[in-house]
């Protein structure tokens, strides 16, 4: 008889309510930009979504000006209990358009739309929800009780610039916490993944949030230079490489505006040989192959005991053959589309590094679409630190597997890199999970567990991967003059 | 100093890599806890994110039929009578009379007292016969008039007997008794199919659903089965999953296909096509047949055929359209 498949299960594209074109959001009032307009892409065929608008330095200046404003006139001055109301409205709209979000997510960015809506989405209006809980409550954060018992005052105008990831979800993690904190903020998302950025903007405007209090600047590098370098801002919130973080920390030195950056990783995932072993399959795989591995916090490094690394690799082989890659918007795609070319050339290339450096590759069977960006869920093996799979962020669906002896060796080996923003373990035992995750030098340890992410949760990174943190009280830190 | 060399508990050719786990009550234990743990929340997430999988068109239909074969037509209650017997057992063989190309369902399943009744009532068909046997639900009671409920259904004709474990001995780590109680039962089940009822609702957590699956295993159960029906929770699927797992592992082993049978609870097709997600994903397309994966079932039947109606008609249609036995 032959196989039972799963019949393509698609989304309906039409909920994504895609316009033809966009425009840069400034002031309260959609603008045409003075920059050149870019055409985004659906990664999963390569066509044309639309048209989108960009911002010159000009509208880069009126921008911050608005901000500015906003942050002196209305957003600043207004009581906190006033400026939850808004946070509650557009965490609520943000909620009730989640399928339009969703798909219009999965057609900018090619994830799939199984993650689209479970995770980005619900993940996003969540944050919103947590933070306008905030807004009134800032006293008793722990900062202080400030002025009347409102908490220390915010900070000012914020100049955030955000990654293709998680294009929604990146954004609110900066909105949320800014507004809260009264702050006023310029957005810039990017430049591949402009659209979400978009209708949470028009969103706000139904929300009736105050002109200037948001802006949305889609636009390429130049603009988020401009951005960040703006001597109008009081803050800069960066999400991306760790190049372009390094940069910007250069350039802010000296100037007293706050910065925080959440950047790369290389981050470890420790299977000890008592981990509850099937699990820990789960969680290595989700670790790496959720959001094709284009997340900054993925487990793309395994490192697992030698007494079990051939059991594992058997077990972990067989599960991600049943990974299922393709259209993102059906619903039953585990694996969706690279985000763009020149990330999908990258991710080639240092497979290929892979291979001359002398690891074995094992790639999945699975099929691929014959057009789009793809690549299949791949696994290295005997690994050596020294190799470039090892060191270098791959931000793609390859896991690269090194083992270890004892425990002392395993926190050795995770520590041995530059980056510090997540890690990994995975053991049956409470004292050895708290002995390793002790010595691990990495923002977040997820035990037994992985990319779980909570708005109550801070999140963020050590050394290389960045610094400040986002989400939960201490996330609020970096909105509060405190 | 003389070394007594226990006689080996085995069962013969079957399972043989790992036939003398068996042996004695130490061996069991050592084998039985060196397994690897199980997270309670990692398993959960899985069995979620399985649960989302969109089941559409042709492959829904095909997910219908195969769960009908799939199903043991159950019915477990004192007030059974042949009248009601027979007319489950013309339901089992077709199950929609509207519709003759639906699949006749797997098996099915009584008391040991009326299994003589299904059988006559089912001859020639590929309908089978199974039987709970072993002082069903409970299992309370002495070996011996547990294997004389065995060989009542056995005698009568039954072609699978489903055992219940002693779950108390389990509990109180005694698994050499449960595991020599399955090995008796296989014993007097002959040529029958033996599966064998966990009854998970009864153990304490995930680890010991492993535990249990694997010592069923090991003592020559051909299926392993959630529930009783009788206590809830029954089947779920994280505990399904758990027991796909550990038939899963059983292959890597010893090259041999075991069974799973998801028992009570799974009333809709929506649950039953779940449970078939499961079984593709989990264990593997080979699990996708009726001789290594259940249904212990009795109004998920119903279910099945008006949702298949719904797919082929374009609209559903009312349980009073469907005749039910």
């Amino acid at each position: 008889m032959e196989p039972w498949t799963y019949s393509p299960a698609r989304e309906n594209a039409a909920l994504a309510n895609l316009q033809p074109s966009y425009r840069p959001f400034v002031d309260g009032r959609f603008v045409d930009g003075d920059g050149e307009p870019l055409k985004t892409v659906n990664p999963a065929t390569e066509e044309v979504l639309a048209e989108v608008g960009t911002a010159s330095t000009s509208d880069v200046d009126r921008a911050v000006a608005a901000a500015r404003r906003a942050f002196e006139t209305t957003w600043g001055p207004m009581p906190g209990a006033e400026r939850a109301k808004y946070l509650f409205r557009i965490a609520r709209i943000v909620a009730e358009r989640s399928r339009e979000l969703a798909v219009l997510e999965t057609l900018d960015n090619g994830k799939p739309i199984r993650e689209s809506r479970d995770v980005d989405v619900p993940t996003a209006a969540a944050h919103l929800f947590h933070h306008a809980g905030w807004a009134d409550k800032l006293g008793h954060a722990g900062y202080g009780p400030g002025v009347g018992g409102n908490g220390p005052p915010p900070l000012g105008v914020v100049g955030a610039v955000i990654p293709w990831n998680f294009p929604l979800l990146m954004a609110v993690w900066k909105i949320a916490p800014a507004l809260a904190a009264g702050n006023t903020i310029v957005l810039k998302p990017a430049e591949t993944t402009p659209l979400t950025a978009l209708v949470l903007a028009q969103i706000a405007a139904e929300a009736g949030l105050p002109a200037g209090v948001l802006n949305v600047l889609p636009g390429a590098g130049d603009i988020g230079s401009a951005l960040v370098g703006h001597d109008g801002l009081d803050k800069v919130a960066f999400t991306g490489s760790t190049d372009v973080g390094k940069e910007i920390q250069r350039r802010l030195a000296g100037t007293g505006r706050r910065l925080t950056l959440e950047l790369g990783g290389k981050a470890a995932n420790i299977v000890y040989d008592d981990a509850a072993l099937d699990q820990a399959v789960e969680g290595v795989v989700d670790g790496i192959f959720f959001n094709q591995g284009h997340v900054c916090c993925a487990g793309s490094r395994l490192l697992v005991q030698e007494s079990i690394a051939e059991e594992f690799g058997e077990l972990l082989h067989a599960r991600v053959t049943t990974l299922r890659v393709g259209d993102p918007l059906d619903k039953n795609t585990d694996v969706g589309a690279i985000n763009s070319r020149a990330q999908l050339d990258r991710i080639v290339d240092l497979a290929a590094a892979g291979d001359s450096e002398g690891a074995q590759r094992w790639t999945s069977p699975c099929p691929l679409p014959e057009k789009g960006l793809f690549f299949p869920p791949t696994v290295f093996s005997g690994v050596e630190q020294t190799m470039r799979v090892a060191r270098e962020e791959i931000f793609g669906p390859v896991l690269s597997v090194l083992t270890f002896r004892t425990p002392d060796e395993a926190v050795a080996k995770a520590n041995n890199t530059p980056y510090g923003l997540s890690a990994g373990v995975w053991t049956d035992k409470g004292s050895k999970a708290m002995w390793t995750a002790q010595r691990l030098r990495a923002g977040v340890v997820w035990t037994n567990t992985f990319n779980k992410f909570d708005p109550t949760s801070p999140f963020g990174g050590y050394a290389e991967s960045g610094f400040g943190r986002e989400g939960g009280r201490i996330g609020l830190g970096a909105y509060l003059d405190a | 100093m003389t070394t007594t060399v226990p006689a080996p508990r085995t069962t013969g050719e079957r399972g043989a890599p790992l036939a003398d786990v068996g042996r004695d009550e130490a061996s069991l234990r050592r084998f039985l806890h060196g397994l690897p743990g199980v997270d309670q929340v990692g398993l959960e997430r899985r069995s979620a994110t399985l649960a989302t999988r969109s089941i559409k068109a042709d492959s829904k239909m095909r997910a219908i039929d195969m769960a009908v074969s799939m199903i043991d037509l159950t019915t477990l209650e004192g007030a059974d009578t042949p009248g009601k017997v027979r007319s489950l057992c013309a339901q089992a063989m077709r199950p929609d009379p509207e519709y003759p190309d639906v699949p006749a369902v797997a098996a099915v399943c009584v008391y040991p007292d009326l299994a003589g009744v299904a059988v006559e009532r089912l001859a020639g068909s590929s309908v089978g016969v199974a039987a709970v046997a072993t002082a069903f639900p409970s299992g309370r009671s002495s070996l011996a008039v547990k294997l004389a409920d065995t060989a009542l259904a056995v005698d009568a004709g039954a072609s699978e007997i489903d055992m219940v474990i002693d779950r108390g001995a389990f509990l109180t780590g005694n698994y050499g008794l449960v595991y020599d109680e399955i090995v008796a039962v296989k014993q007097a089940c002959g040529p029958a199919h033996l599966k064998v009822i966990l009854e998970t609702g009864e153990l304490a957590g995930y680890d010991d659903v492993r535990r249990a699956s694997w010592l069923a295993l090991l003592a020559g159960a051909d299926v392993i089965k959630t529930s009783t029906g009788k206590i809830s929770p029954a089947a779920t699927l994280p505990v399904v999953q758990l027991m796909l797992l550990a038939v899963r592992d059983w292959h890597r082993l010893t090259g041999e296909h075991r069974g799973v049978k998801a028992a009570g609870g799974i009333r809709s097709a929506k649950d039953a096509i779940k449970h078939l997600v499961a079984v593709n994903e989990v264990a593997g397309p080979d699990w996708l047949t009726p001789a290594l994966f259940r249904f212990g079932a009795s109004s998920l039947l119903n279910d099945l055929l008006r949702q298949r109606r719904t797919q082929l008609e374009g609209h559903y249609v009312g349980a009073s359209y469907i005749g039910s036995a």
